[in-house]
């Protein structure tokens, strides 16, 4: 089965916003985050209002560092951890841009970018595309655990949701960081019920995405500055790390998570790392893109992880499925849009 | 991979709650509880309170004083240490109850705070009950075949 598929026009990430929440803003990146609002409201009465809002701040942030308005974007894909993506209809529909929204729990973001640029590769009179992606803290953890006051221990493994939004604006510049190749993830058993260690079950379902993309692509794992996933935090990447290193050695050197970069192990309370959509998306947008166009990194393979599961399934002792969808993110100027 | 070999991979990897140390700071967290509350118990009976008021009004004391905490969001920076020291004596049941009020508030007063305030609290107050149910009916039988005590309803 082949897997890779590659984009034949110039599809690029023309502009890109991180913004976040108190947690975020104390964080390692948290200086360059676009915008951080250490209440984690945004001015809003409700959670899912203030998810709404700060996925709206991200790609305002972002059409405005392009210097471009909503009008320019005819396609807007994004999505969120709320119940029918909710956190996005209230902050985006104001724009009134054509809309696709989607759903990959936490790896929502790559998923996005996927969409969006395949749809642009083959609608090509599209010039500009937005994705969003954003996850709150408490609208999450208030829908999938516990009351946000409520007063209990969480084991180590356990990971710390993200106030996050990445917004991403896509164009034909051939000189900004490309989407060149995707590979969509397969839905991988991740072995456990435990729905405070997600980043185990995410770690097999991201070993299987890497690991098929080498056998398929022949590329070299050197060719590659970083090989990121989205959020297996320290026990995911400890597993993924483990899988991977057989076959590839000297993996763990290349690999990086944007759940171990988002918080400060030593001085946040985060345990494992941290999850949620907006974890990977705002790495991508603060650290990894910046990165890239400062000339300090050509190449890198982004990976959002996703543990399908709801709070049902989770009660009803059905194993978390994960899923990690792949992006080549890369640097050139050759192939111009034909 | 094998699920099995998965499993093996995620016990390798996945570290290890600290049990003695959670074990001494819930005791240390509930006996600091259990101890104020019997000099509770004395100071109300020493401002008047007669012997079945005042462990009423200690554990009323409690119940308002972690609702007030839970308020203020300090409660679950304590918890986070004490862990079933604050757990298991009423202060955890009150602030189950308040925590999700405060979470339902913005879905309105009766569907919102209404329907949802006991959803974590539920458990203890249906098997709470029902225990009391079962202990009743053992102790009804109880005093019925030791002869003792004629039971009026």
């Amino acid at each position: 089965m082949k897997r890779i598929i590659k984009l034949d026009t110039t599809v690029s990430i023309i502009s890109h916003a991180a913004v976040g929440g108190r947690e975020e803003r104390l964080g390692p990146l948290g200086e360059r985050f676009d915008f951080c609002d250490t209440t984690n409201l945004f001015g809003q009465k409700t959670f899912e209002l203030s998810e709404g809002e700060m996925g709206r701040v991200a790609l305002n942030t972002a059409l405005t560092k392009a210097n471009l308005s909503h009008e320019n974007l005819e396609l807007l894909v994004a999505g969120d951890l709320q119940n029918q993506c909710v956190g996005t209809s209230l902050g985006l529909s104001s724009f009134g841009i054509p809309f696709v929204g989607v759903y990959g729990a936490c790896s929502t973001c790559t998923e996005a970018l996927i969409v969006l640029s395949s749809i642009m590769n083959t609608g090509e009179h599209i010039a500009y595309g937005g994705a969003v992606t954003s996850s709150h803290n408490c609208s999450a953890e208030r829908q999938f655990r516990t009351p946000l006051e409520y007063g209990g221990q969480r084991p180590p493994s356990a990971q710390w949701t993200s106030t996050a939004a990445g917004a991403f604006v896509l164009g034909r510049d051939a000189g900004a960081p490309r989407i060149s190749e995707f590979t969509i993830g397969k839905m991988v058993d991740g072995a456990t019920v435990d729905g405070t260690n997600m980043g185990a079950a995410m770690s097999f379902a991201a070993a299987d995405t890497i690991l098929s993309y080498f056998d398929e692509s022949g590329a070299s794992p050197f060719d590659f500055d970083f090989i990121v996933t989205g959020d297996l935090g320290r026990v995911g990447s400890d597993i993924l790390c483990d899988i991977v290193s057989k076959e590839i050695p000297g993996f763990d050197r290349l690999h990086a998570d944007c759940g171990l970069l988002l918080y400060d192990s030593k001085t946040q309370d985060a345990h494992s790392g941290a999850s949620g959509c907006g974890t990977s998306a705002s790495v991508l947008a603060s650290h990894f893109l910046p990165m890239m166009e400062r000339g300090l990194i050509k190449r890198i393979l982004f990976m959002s992880t996703g543990a399908l599961m709801s709070p049902s399934s989770v009660l009803q002792g059905v194993n978390i499925a994960g899923i990690a969808p792949l992006i080549k993110i890369e640097l050139e100027s050759t192939k111009k849009k034909s | 991979m094998k699920k099995s070999e998965k499993l093996e991979l995620i016990n390798k990897h996945s570290p290890h709650t600290r049990c003695v140390k959670n074990f001494c700071l819930a005791f240390i967290f509930g006996a600091v509880i259990c101890g104020v509350g019997e000099g509770l118990i004395y100071l109300f009976s020493y401002l008047g309170a007669d012997e079945r008021s005042s462990p009423m009004l200690t554990t009323l004391f409690f119940i308002f004083l972690a609702s007030i905490l839970t308020g203020f969001g300090l409660f679950d920076v304590i918890a986070k240490r004490a862990g079933a020291g604050t757990l298991v004596p009423v202060t955890g049941f009150s602030n189950a109850v308040t925590s999700e009020a405060m979470d339902s508030k913005s879905e309105g007063i009766i569907l919102g705070v209404g329907a949802k305030i006991f959803t974590v609290a539920g458990p203890v107050i249906l098997f709470g009950i029902t225990a009391g149910v079962v202990y009743g009916i053992v102790l009804f039988f109880y005093y019925l075949f030791s002869g003792g005590i004629v039971v009026s309803f």
